[in-house]
């Protein structure tokens, strides 16, 4: 404090002592969330291998059902690695995992990567299409609906989102395609005819109506919390000052509203996407569409325990960094958590 | 008709000249468009370089008065009618583009909590910096006038201070941050919204010299509000009390304070605490009334002992007498009736050589690694009130929930009548527990609101000494009428009540088991100063009348004499003085507690103003 | 804040005498959230439709014209006064099939919800008040089943164990909890912390007795709104594996089931699908619809005390 002072008596009185903090939260929130993460796709897996592997007793047997001669069970039990003690069956599948052998399935004997490998894209290119059209659309209308609060867009989408939440998202697809392909109106494909192992963008009209299904499904989520974000910025204290200090409504929207919005939106971004995940597999049994999600449940009717574990495992590591991902951004967002005072 | 009785033309003239720079006629603002008024013909005037003080409890519409000064209305109201002039120019009839124009350049507003006030994912720099691009052309030099203004209220004009986030500056940096940006256009205007409350006196003291010099040197004018009338009635000279939406009485300083004319302003007086005597406080019962609630004649009445049937059904006229404009029609029959003068306390006799109901000896005490109290020695004598007296950060909290069991991270020695204390609640015997009594600061959440106030007070009886029904309603009975609660209040529920009720309801459930030892912890620090007088003075009542040893924590050292026999400074986390209140207050032996003394704002006696105030200000040093 | 000294409460003090609330309080407090609930405009349009769709669910067996699994028509048959749903795809009639088909999926989605509820209400209560090492066991738990999409978590369940009946109830239930014991974790916590728990403390209360007298009084609101929610999801997800194949086994009648097998049909007879379709829709638009009727109810009551408190000098007619 540079200012002349009468001799007994300090200027500005001590600033009260500050409790001693991290340097950097963000770094250390990282480090924090990846090893509970690692920590949980290894549970994961265990629960998983010891699902698939151990629960249903001799998983070779299940397999072959009336088929099963001693010579038989023999041969697959060899394949399966059913023969070796239970670690070391875990021990070759996770090793599997990380070295790319992850075995053949059972049901068609092709390996299991290159049965997978293109419908995780195509399920990518749904997730992820998805995905962003979804947050411009939910952030753009919960941003406008904030600003013209009460008003009668307001109520409309409200509404409406609230009644789309509710719905299951099959009944959305089968909503949608009574209306466009197949009841009132004709102009897209209800089914898609690809081929498993084909790559989605090769037909791409036929993305439209998953897309469209999925997009549906999420936006309200969005849009609910962009909003609520929005008004509570509106309301808050800090715009109240801007407002008189004589702060143009445009900048008072853009310049404080919205930075203060993006946080606990972009929590719910990440959580729709982690449900995109899981809502992945009923649209795309709807529309045959061959992802990973439609593959989970033709291994699931088949039994076809590598090609399961494997589905479940990349799902389990999406859902990880998805949350990882979206906790740091979430931090990045908000300085008060990353700054240390 | 009202607006012809206006306030401050009598005042002196303030040292930049006597322009008036704000004039408000017949302010009005409604609940929605025609709902019930929440503030009605409100008028006054302000010249360069003077303050104004206006002054009321919650529920006076003193916020929405002076947010009205910028043009503004919180949601849900909206102002009816009115003109506000600064300058001769008339804001509420400007258009919206023009009002912006307005706000910041030639109003500017300081804010009560300045760290809700400034956007969090904003860097300082950037918003004191849109303070002034916001209002293109008021400033030539923008940069040159940030850093003139930082200076100007003692913040370090650095870059490095600009860059930071409004969360790492501490509160009193934060405040002077908000004043800084109000003076960055040079405002004709500023109003000050309880800028002080929440920092500690020391931090309060200066930010009030600061805002008194800055408003000198530029003639600029100053509408200054307030709930705590030793604050205000150090640094304004003209001041307007607020009730139910009205003014009701306002004049000079010296006169309001000093000779109250009004029976709400005199009952507010004497309910101010003084840290220099020690007088028994008396607070104004009742409530006042809600907006659509307010009675048909004068809205005081119903609170009032000089009220009759005239008063109850005639709204009363601003009355210009002795240099102050008065709302009551009864006025000069109160002004004949003398003050009452606050009736000193006697000091009761404590015999020194009784063994201390409550003794510490070298206590410490961490939350977590940080260490919060250390070497603290305490001695509590049977059937006296000792005061611990700290500013935030001092640790009296962290004292008293150790005391009691709530904090277990202590070591040292606490012994209740010789017996020693263990850490936490659960190794104690149950009748130590009841005999040592809490009260919590915060009668919002220390009342579960899923129970009756019947349950709630009878809950320690069932507890500690497992008697039978009968035994419970008497005694449950007899604990609400010693907090002067009728029967009725037996089956209502928390949200029902108002703050001072359920202070009392805490109280009397503290008391129900006749406990030897009461440890309040802040208890009046959420409640208006009228009613603080009220819960005080009961507190005060109580401990003489049942014999009760008492711990009272608090950081308002204006209320130490008012109730207690000695005194606790602590000052992050030490004990830095005690002994009996005479003695501590009036010769204190630590430096630290001298400047506290110093410090604390005092409403001094009838016709002289206090240290602080303006006309003493040119004969000081130039304010640190 | 709540580090040792917190500073002083502003003593902006609060208004006085606030309004006697007409929720909330009495003897049963949830009642007479439903009730107000029920009043409000989204809680009556919710309430009839989840009721409408409730009635036909239960009385629909009774009086269903024929038999849902006689094979009364043509395949895909069109509407007729015989058959005003025509009939599905094996030729059966809609109508009828609809009738029965939906208060098994309503069983089992009750079912599901109570042990979601009652096993995330108990986890997230004990970790929160225990603190410490069983709070963090239980949470890490609930981290990592909640890394499965629930529909996944569900099907793996089933695949292996095959699609019983009781074993869809009890994953779906299973699946609820960690989110259900989320929420209550966090109201928990915030309702540890008040200050009226510490005076239970103070008085040499058991933890246990003071879980149940103290802290899960004022959990009502956050536990409806989550059963709410809840009910609805769990109506979604069992719908959705019924629709994917897990379900009563053929030849039951079942919503979900129906849309699937009737889909290839569409173009002949939608209705075979629109039918249990907009059944489905109705009531989990009504669940939820009402559920968001008693989170608005619950919202203005149980606003924490304090901020209603330091509203500004107008009063409660402001909050």
């Amino acid at each position: 404090m540079a200012t002349a002072t009468a001799p007994a008596e300090p200027t500005v009185p001590a600033e009260p002592t500050v409790p001693e903090r991290n340097e950097h939260p963000l770094l250390l929130l990282t480090a924090r969330r990846l090893g509970i993460g690692v920590i949980t796709l290894f549970v994961v897996s265990v629960i998983v291998f010891w699902a698939t592997e151990v629960l249903p007793g001799n998983a070779a047997y299940a397999v072959l059902g009336r088929n099963a001669n001693p010579a038989r069970l023999h041969a697959l039990e060899r394949q399966l690695h059913l023969n070796q003690g239970l670690l070391a069956q875990y021990w070759t599948w996770l090793s599997g995992l990380f070295t790319g052998k992850l075995g053949a399935s059972l049901a068609n004997g092709q390996p299991v990567w290159g049965l997978v490998e293109p419908r995780l894209i195509n399920s990518a290119v749904l997730v992820f299409v998805t995905g962003l059209i979804g947050t411009v659309i939910g952030v753009t209308l919960g941003a406008i609906a904030a600003l013209r609060k009460d008003g009668w867009f307001d109520h409309i989408t409200s509404v409406a989102a609230l009644t789309v939440t509710s719905l299951p998202e099959f009944i959305v697809a089968i909503g949608l395609i009574i209306l466009f392909s197949t009841v009132v109106l004709h102009w897209l494909p209800a089914v898609s005819l690809l081929p498993p192992g084909t790559y989605a963008w090769s037909q791409p009209e036929l993305l439209i109506l998953p897309v469209a299904t999925l997009v549906i499904v999420i936006v309200p989520y969005i849009f609910r919390m962009m909003r609520a974000a929005m008004i509570e910025a509106l309301e808050s204290d800090y715009v109240e000052m801007a407002r008189l200090k004589g702060v143009p409504e445009w900048r008072i929207v853009l310049g404080h509203a919205l930075p203060n919005s993006i946080a606990p939106t972009i929590q719910v971004i990440g959580l729709n996407f982690l449900y995109l995940a899981g809502g992945v597999v009923l649209v795309e049994y709807v529309f045959n569409y061959p992802g990973i999600g439609q593959g989970l449940v033709f291994a699931v009717d088949n039994r076809d325990i590598p090609v399961i574990q494997f589905i479940v495992v990349v799902l389990a590591a999406f859902y990880v960094c998805v949350n990882i991902g979206s906790d740091v951004v979430a931090l990045l967002a908000t300085p008060r958590r990353r700054i240390p005072r | 008709m009202a607006g012809d009785q206006q306030i401050g033309v009598d005042s002196a003239p303030g040292p930049a000249g006597d322009e008036v720079r704000l004039e408000v006629r017949g302010l009005e603002v409604r609940l929605g468009r025609t709902g019930p008024d929440v503030v009605s013909d409100v008028s006054f005037t302000v010249q360069a370089g003077q303050v104004l003080g206006l002054v009321g409890e919650s529920g006076s519409g003193k916020t929405t008065v002076v947010l009205a000064l910028l043009g503004h209305a919180r949601r849900g109201l909206s102002i009816s009618s009115g003109e506000v002039r600064v300058d001769g120019v008339d804001l509420l009839q400007l258009s919206a583009a023009q009002l912006r124009a307005v706000r910041g350049a030639r109003v500017a507003y300081v804010p009560q909590d300045p760290a809700a006030a400034l956007n969090p994912t904003l860097r300082v720099g950037t918003q004191l910096n849109e303070a002034i691009r916001v209002h293109p052309g008021a400033v030539e030099d923008p940069g040159g006038r940030i850093r003139e203004v930082l200076q100007e209220a003692h913040l370090d004009a650095s870059p490095e201070l600009l860059r930071r986030y409004p969360h790492q500056l501490s509160g009193g940096q934060q405040q002077r941050v908000g004043l800084a940006m109000a003076f960055a256009c040079r405002p004709a205007l500023i109003v000050l919204d309880e800028p002080t409350t929440g920092l500690d006196v020391s931090t309060q003291r200066h930010v009030l010299d600061t805002i008194r010099s800055l408003c000198a040197a530029y003639g600029v004018a100053a509408v200054y509000v307030s709930h705590d009338l030793a604050v205000v009635g150090g640094l304004v000279s003209d001041v307007a009390v607020m009730y139910s939406g009205q003014i009701i009485e306002a004049g000079p300083t010296a006169k309001v304070f000093g000779d109250p004319l009004h029976p709400y302003t005199r009952g507010l007086l004497s309910a101010v605490p003084s840290p220099l005597q020690a007088t028994r406080l008396t607070g104004i019962d009742g409530q006042p009334p809600r907006p659509g609630r307010r009675p048909a004649g004068c809205s005081f009445a119903p609170r009032c002992d000089y009220a009759t049937e005239e008063c109850r059904s005639q709204q009363p006229e601003p009355v210009l007498i002795d240099a102050r404009a008065v709302r009551c029609l009864r006025v000069a029959q109160v002004r004949e009736s003398s003050t009452s003068v606050a009736a000193a306390l006697g000091r009761a006799a404590t015999a020194a050589d009784e063994v201390p109901i409550l003794s510490l000896r070298d206590v410490a005490a961490s939350h977590g690694r940080r260490p919060v109290l250390s070497g603290v020695d305490l001695d509590v004598p049977a059937e006296s009130c000792v005061a611990v007296v700290g500013e935030s950060g001092s640790g009296k909290t962290t004292l008293a929930r150790c005391i009691v069991g709530l904090h277990r991270n202590w070591t040292g020695d606490i012994r209740f009548e010789g017996a020693p204390l263990t850490a936490g609640t659960r190794d104690r015997p149950r009748q130590v527990l009841r005999r040592v009594q809490y009260i919590f600061q915060n009668p919002y959440t220390s009342l579960n609101p899923r129970k009756t106030i019947g349950q709630i007070v009878a809950q320690p009886l069932e507890q500690y000494l497992r008697l039978g029904y009968r035994e419970r309603s008497q005694r449950t009975a007899r604990a609400l009428a010693d907090v002067s609660l009728g029967a009725d209040f037996l089956s209502r529920y928390p949200d029902q009540l108002s703050g001072g009720e359920r202070q009392r309801v805490a109280i009397a459930r503290a008391l129900v088991v006749e406990p030897d030892l009461l440890v309040c912890d802040e208890v009046t620090s959420a409640l208006d100063v009228s009613v603080q007088a009220v819960i005080v003075e009961l507190l005060r009542g109580l401990q003489s009348e049942h014999r009760i040893a008492m711990i009272f924590i608090t950081h308002n050292l204006a209320l130490v004499r008012s109730i207690a026999q000695s005194v606790v400074v602590l000052r992050d986390g030490a004990v830095v003085e005690s002994g009996p209140v005479g003695q501590v207050l009036d010769r204190p032996a630590d430096p630290y507690t001298a400047r506290l003394m110093q410090d604390v704002a005092k409403l001094t006696g009838a016709g002289t103003p206090g240290p602080s105030a303006p006309d003493a200000a040119a004969s000081e040093p130039a304010a640190p | 804040m709540v580090t040792g000294d917190a500073p002083a409460l502003p003593p902006v003090a609060p208004p006085p005498a606030a309004p006697p609330s007409a929720t909330l309080t009495g003897r049963h407090p949830w009642l007479s959230v439903l009730w107000s609930a029920a009043r409000t405009p989204r809680g009556v349009v919710g309430l009839t439709m989840a009721l409408f769709v409730l009635l036909v669910a239960v009385i629909g067996p009774a009086v269903s014209p024929h038999s849902p699994d006689a094979l009364m028509t043509l395949t895909f048959a069109k509407p007729s006064s015989q058959f005003p749903l025509g009939g599905d795809f094996l030729g059966r009639d809609v109508l009828s099939r609809v009738l029965n088909g939906g208060w098994l999926l309503l069983l089992m989605a009750v079912a599901a919800t109570a042990i979601g509820i009652v096993v995330g209400a108990a986890a997230g209560m004990s970790a929160a008040y225990m603190r410490g090492a069983p709070d963090g066991i239980i949470m890490r738990t609930v981290d990592v089943i909640l890394a499965f999409p629930q529909l996944v978590f569900a099907l793996l369940l089933l695949s292996l164990l095959g699609p019983k009946l009781w074993l869809i109830v009890l994953a779906v239930g299973l699946s609820h909890a960690p989110a259900v014991a989320r929420v209550i974790r966090s109201a928990t916590l915030d309702v540890s912390e008040r200050d009226y728990v510490k005076v239970a403390e103070l008085q040499g209360m058991r933890p246990a007795k003071v879980m149940t007298k103290e802290i899960l009084p004022n959990l009502i609101s956050p536990l409806m709104v989550e059963a709410g929610l809840r009910l609805t999801y769990s109506i979604v997800i069992i719908a959705g594996l019924a629709f994917l194949g897990f379900g009563q086994p053929p030849p039951a009648a079942n919503w979900g089931t129906m849309i699937n097998e009737n889909r290839i049909g569409l173009q002949l007879n939608p209705w075979a699908v629109i039918a249990p379709a907009a059944l489905i829709a109705l009531l989990t638009i009504g669940t939820n619809t009402f559920t968001d009727a008693v989170a608005r109810v619950t919202i203005g009551v149980d606003r924490r005390p304090e901020e209603a408190a330091m509203l500004d000098d107008l009063g409660p007619e402001q909050a």
